[in-house]
C-alpha cells in the first residue's frame, strides 16, 4: 500500500474524530431531503470529520448519497438539517463562490469557449488576483499537471485524460482549502485511470490540500485514500483507514461492498466466538454486539485449505469446485453445517502443496485474527 | 492506380471494390414508385413562381409576361423611387427596433424558463410567450387596430411607436425559440463550475452563460428581423397614414399598374431574407 509508506502522518495518530484542531471539514448531523412528487431522504443524519491534508474518500453504490454530500460541502445545495463547518466556521448557508472549496466535476465541465490557460485562470480572475500573479499561477499549474504545450488549445481539441488534468489544474489554481472530486476518473479507460490515480496522489501530496474524493470503485478507494467512509442509503456506515475498513468491517454491507467475503454463523460469548462449523476464535467485539448468535466474516485469503482429514484447530469441509486463475486458486467448499465458504490460495511457483480436488475431503485452517464479528 | 504485370494481393482486391455493390434491400422512400415525379413536382411548384418573378425583374420591357431582353432598368427605377426609399428605410428601422427589443425580451424569457427551478404555471408561460404563433394574425391585427385607434384618438399621438410595439409582440416567439433551444442544450454544470470558481451570479452570466448562448441570441435576432421585414397583415392594420413599409407599399402598387419594379423590390428582399436565414441556420447548426 503506497499511501502508507509515502507519509505516516495523521491517519496513524488517532482513530477517533475528537481531535477538532486538525479537522478541515466538519459535517455535523446533516440531513438532505429532496421534496418532489415523493420525498427522498438523500442524507440521513450524517456526521463525519475530515482532517486537514487528508485524502478522504466517500465510497458507496450509486444513490447512496455520496455525491449529495459532496454537493452540500461545495455549496451547490443547502442542507435540510445540520451544519457544515470549515474548521470551526459554519459555511452551511454560504453560496459556492464564497467557499474556499473547489470541485473537479465528473464530466469536467471545462468552459468550451476558453482555452486551456483561460480555463485555469478563471478562478484566480474571479478572486481579483493581479494579472502577473494569475499568469504565474497558471504557468505553475500547467507545469504541475504537465500540460505546458497545450495551454493555448481549445478544451474540445484535447483528449479525455488531458481534459481531466485541466479540470484538476483549474480547481487547484486558486489553492482552495479543500478539493472535491466527483468520480473524476470514471470516464477514463483502465490504463489512464491507473495513471491518474498515481497522479492524484502526487498532486495531493505536493499541494497539501485536503482531498474529498467520491467513487463507487472500492479498489480505487482502497489504493488512494488515507481514510474511507463507506456509505449506503444516505448514511455513513463506517469510517476508517482502508486496512481497517477491509479487515474489520463493522457491518455486513461494508464487508460485502469491499472485497470478497464469507459470512458464517457463530456464537459469541465473552470475547470468543465458536463457529457453528467448529473452531473457537478470539475476536474484537464491536460496540453494541451482545453475546449470543452472531454473524462473522472471514476473507477468502485469510484462510488456507488442504486435502485430507482436519487436524488440531482445523475445520472439515468438502471441496465443491476448484478454480485456477493464474496468481491464485479459488476453492469453493461446503461445511458440515451446509454453509458455503470460498478460500483463495496464492499459487506457489512450483507445485508446493496441491489444493484439494473437486469432491474430495478437505481441512480448513483460519488464520488467527481473521474472524471478524459483524454488527448487523 | 499503377498497372503492373503481376497483381499483388492488394491490387486484386482493389478492382473488386469498383464493382457496384448491391445495396441491402432495406426500406427507403427513394425506392417508392413515383418518388422522383413527386419530388420534381413539389420543387417546381415551390420554386417556379419565384424563378419567374426573379427573371422578369430583369425584363427590359414593362410587361410581366413578355420577355424583351435583359436590363437592370427596374432596379434603377426602384432605387430612384422616393416612395420605395422611404418605405425601405421605414421597414429597416422598424425591423431593427422591433427585433432588438424582442430579442432582449426573448433572452430574458428564455433564461427565466430554463434557468429557474420548476414553478407552477411554467407550462402556461411557455404557451403565453408563444401565443403570437398560435393566434391568427388577422385577429391580432384587428385587436390592435381597435386598441391603437382608441389610444390615437385619446392622445393624438401617431408616431412609429405603434408599429414598433406591434412588431415587437409578434417577433418575441421567433427570437425566443432559438435562444431557448440553445440554453436547453447548454450544460448547466458549466454555470455551477463558474460559481464554484468564485464567480458571482452576474459574472457567471457575463463570462459563461452569455458567451455560450450568444449564437442563439444572434440567430433569434436575425429570425425576428426577417419576420418583421416580411409582415403585411398587422402592419397594414396598425400603420398610420403615410407609414408605408416595403410590403405595404408593394401591396398598394399591386392595386394599380403592375410593373417589374415590384419584381425588382421582391428580388432584393428575397436575397436579404435568404442571406439572413442561411446565416441563421449556420449559427444554430454549428456544434459549439
Amino acid at each position: 500500500m503506497t499511501s502508507q509508506t509515502a507519509h505516516a502522518e495523521p491517519s496513524d495518530a488517532t482513530d477517533t474524530d475528537t481531535d477538532t484542531a486538525a479537522i478541515a471539514v466538519d459535517v455535523d448531523r446533516v440531513s438532505k431531503i429532496f421534496r418532489g412528487e415523493t420525498e427522498v431522504r438523500a442524507l440521513d443524519d450524517v456526521s463525519v470529520g475530515i482532517r486537514k491534508n487528508e485524502f478522504f474518500t466517500l465510497l458507496g453504490p450509486s444513490g447512496c448519497g455520496k455525491t449529495t454530500l459532496l454537493r452540500l460541502i461545495a455549496g451547490f445545495e443547502p442542507p435540510t438539517m445540520g451544519a457544515i463547518r470549515l474548521g470551526t466556521r459554519d459555511i452551511s448557508r454560504l453560496p459556492p463562490n464564497q467557499r474556499p472549496i473547489n470541485t473537479v466535476f465528473q464530466n469536467y465541465a471545462l468552459f468550451p469557449h476558453m482555452s486551456v490557460a483561460q480555463n485555469i485562470a478563471f478562478g484566480l480572475e474571479m478572486l481579483g488576483k493581479p494579472k502577473a500573479e494569475v499568469q504565474r499561477t497558471v504557468d505553475e499549474m500547467l507545469h504541475l499537471v504537465r500540460m505546458e504545450e497545450l495551454k493555448n488549445r481549445r478544451t474540445s481539441e484535447i483528449s479525455g485524460g488531458q481534459q481531466q488534468r485541466v479540470a484538476l489544474a483549474r480547481a487547484l489554481a486558486p489553492h482552495p482549502e479543500v478539493l472535491l472530486l466527483d468520480e473524476p476518473l470514471s470516464a477514463l479507460d483502465l490504463k489512464l485511470r491507473k495513471d491518474m490515480q498515481i497522479e492524484l496522489k502526487r498532486l495531493q501530496h505536493e499541494t497539501g490540500i485536503t482531498f474529498i474524493f467520491v467513487t463507487h470503485d472500492q479498489e480505487e478507494a482502497l489504493t488512494m485514500s488515507d481514510r474511507v467512509a463507506v456509505m449506503s442509503a444516505g448514511k455513513i456506515l463506517q469510517v476508517g483507514r482502508p486496512r481497517d475498513v477491509y479487515e474489520r468491517p463493522a457491518e455486513r454491507f461494508v464487508a460485502n461492498f469491499i472485497g470478497e467475503s464469507n459470512f458464517l454463523d457463530a456464537t459469541l460469548s465473552g470475547g470468543t466466538v465458536e463457529l457453528a462449523a467448529g473452531g473457537r476464535f478470539e475476536v474484537r467485539v464491536p460496540e453494541g454486539v451482545r453475546d449470543g448468535a452472531v454473524s462473522v466474516l472471514v476473507r477468502p485469503e485469510h484462510a488456507t485449505v488442504h486435502s485430507g482429514e482436519p487436524g488440531e484447530g482445523e475445520i472439515a469441509a468438502t471441496a465443491e469446485n476448484v478454480v485456477y486463475s493464474g496468481e491464485a486458486t479459488v476453492v469453493h467448499l461446503r461445511l458440515a453445517t451446509g454453509e458455503a465458504i470460498k478460500i483463495r490460495l496464492a499459487n506457489a511457483p512450483q507445485g508446493g502443496e496441491a489444493p484439494p480436488r473437486t469432491g474430495g475431503a478437505a481441512a480448513i485452517r483460519i488464520a488467527p485474527g481473521a474472524v471478524t464479528v459483524l454488527r448487523d | 492506380m499503377v498497372e503492373t504485370a503481376r497483381p499483388t494481393p492488394t491490387e486484386t482486391v482493389a478492382p473488386a471494390m469498383t464493382v457496384p455493390r448491391r445495396e441491402p434491400r432495406g426500406y427507403s422512400v427513394r425506392t417508392l414508385p413515383g418518388f422522383a415525379a413527386m419530388a420534381i413536382f413539389t420543387f417546381v411548384g415551390l420554386y417556379a413562381p419565384i424563378l419567374i418573378l426573379v427573371t422578369y425583374s430583369f425584363n427590359a420591357g414593362s410587361s410581366l409576361a413578355i420577355w424583351e431582353g435583359f436590363s437592370l432598368r427596374w432596379y434603377y427605377q426602384a432605387a430612384a423611387n422616393e416612395a420605395v426609399q422611404d418605405a425601405a428605410i421605414r421597414s429597416l428601422y422598424l425591423a431593427f427596433c422591433a427585433a432588438s427589443i424582442a430579442t432582449v425580451a426573448a433572452t430574458m424569457a428564455a433564461l427565466a424558463t430554463t434557468r429557474t427551478r420548476r414553478f407552477p404555471g411554467k407550462t402556461m408561460i411557455y404557451s403565453l410567450i408563444n401565443q403570437p404563433l398560435m393566434i391568427p394574425e388577422i385577429v391580432t391585427a384587428v385587436a390592435l387596430l381597435i386598441v391603437f385607434a382608441a389610444i390615437k384618438v385619446w392622445t393624438g399621438h401617431t408616431s412609429m411607436i405603434y408599429l414598433i410595439a406591434a412588431h415587437t409582440a409578434f417577433c418575441v416567439p421567433f427570437a425566443y425559440l432559438p435562444i431557448r433551444a440553445r440554453l436547453e442544450t447548454m450544460d448547466t454544470t458549466l454555470e455551477t463550475a463558474a460559481q464554484d470558481l468564485y464567480a458571482s451570479r452576474w459574472l457567471t452570466f457575463r463570462r459563461v452563460t452569455l458567451p455560450l448562448m450568444w449564437p442563439g441570441i444572434v440567430a433569434g435576432l436575425m429570425l425576428a428581423f426577417v419576420i418583421s421585414l416580411d409582415d403585411v397583415v398587422i402592419t397594414e392594420f396598425v400603420k398610420s397614414a403615410g407609414q408605408e413599409t416595403i410590403p405595404t407599399y408593394m401591396l398598394g402598387q399591386l392595386r394599380r399598374v403592375v410593373t417589374p419594379e415590384v419584381n425588382a423590390i421582391s428580388t432584393v428582399i428575397l436575397m436579404a431574407g435568404v442571406i439572413l436565414v442561411a446565416l441563421f441556420f449556420r449559427l444554430t447548426s454549428r456544434r459549439r
